[in-house]
């Protein structure tokens, strides 16, 4: 069994690292954020196999299908990237490296130096740590704070996003659409027929 | 817990499967007699114009983020309501200053008129 999930990890882990390879390997963007999808859905499998099943439904719900949708509007948003000039974002690919292998040593340093990633407060094989009701409890309890600040983080993300979006809009001129336009006709009908 | 799971696989593995048996069989099965009008690209009956790349619109991202917004809201509901029960009161004003603070960020989106599509 426990060569079986350690086969299963190493599946999972070499889809999740091929999918992560692809992204910056592809050159077309749309391409490289389907791979990207393919590698959110690997860190979801991973979840499921942690037994944590709620982060697993969370991650595929959450980063498979609304992460990913925003990150392909995005995209779709732009000016065409991927035709013609594409190779000026390979210029500073060292850059990329470094900032990556940065970010790895974070991770490599402690596990090298000795730090024990084992969890201690484990209350007993059968509840698990992750579960919904545990985070549910953790999340009124010990960690309030950062529950409520998520809803302000939320609220910055949509309204920045609007206030961004309308600064771009208010400088064109505003163009009715043919419902809008028969309204405005109809009540410009009524006023003068109350006069 | 883990044991259930080599169920889902089997699904898992035979929904990866699938897609590709037809494609087999067509490439299989199918003859094959091109000709320069069957090679071209068909687009409802018209000469393909231009690039296949379209800037979208802003609202279509206005959109997206609303949904990841409220879907992450959703998914915040889940825990908090299959742990009411140990929790108690607390946990019904926690939530409501969480929903009521979300809120705010859709009335903000309805009143901008982000909602409507213009």
């Amino acid at each position: 069994m426990e060569l079986l999930i350690q086969i299963i990890f190493v599946l999972i882990s070499t889809l999740i690292l091929g999918a992560a390879v692809m992204v910056v390997r592809t050159r077309n963007v749309i391409h490289s954020a389907l791979w990207l999808i393919a590698s959110f859905f690997g860190i979801g499998a991973l979840y499921l196999l942690l037994e944590a099943e709620f982060l697993a439904i969370a991650q595929v719900l959450i980063y498979v299908g609304a992460i990913s949708v925003l990150i392909l509007f995005a995209i779709m948003l732009t000016h065409n990237v991927t035709s013609g000039e594409g190779h000026k974002f390979y210029q500073r690919w060292w850059l990329a490296l470094l900032v990556s292998l940065m970010l790895f040593a974070v991770i490599l340093v402690p596990t090298l130096v000795g730090q024990d990633w084992t969890i201690t407060a484990r209350p007993s094989e059968e509840s698990a740590i992750a579960g919904a009701v545990e985070m549910g409890t953790a999340f009124m309890r010990e960690y309030l704070l950062p529950f409520e600040i998520a809803a302000v983080l939320l609220l910055v993300a949509l309204t920045g996003a609007i206030v961004i979006a309308y600064e771009e809009r208010a400088q064109r001129r505003r163009i009715l659409t043919l419902a809008q336009e028969l309204a405005l006709r109809k009540q410009q009908q009524q006023n003068h027929a109350e006069e | 817990m883990l044991i259930n799971y080599p169920f889902i696989a089997v699904f898992f593995i035979a929904s990866v499967i699938f897609p590709f048996i037809p494609l087999i069989m067509g490439y299989l099965v199918a003859p094959k007699r091109p000709t320069e009008g069957k090679k071209s690209t068909y687009e409802c009956g018209l000469e393909a114009i231009g690039d296949i790349w379209v800037q979208f619109r802003v609202q279509y991202y206005l959109y997206a983020i609303a949904f990841v917004v409220f879907d992450v809201e959703v998914v915040f509901l889940y825990p908090w309501a299959v742990s009411f029960g140990q929790i108690g009161v607390f946990a019904l004003i926690a939530m409501s200053i969480f929903l009521l603070i979300l809120v705010a960020s859709l009335i903000y989106d309805w009143r901008k008129g982000a909602l409507e599509w213009i």
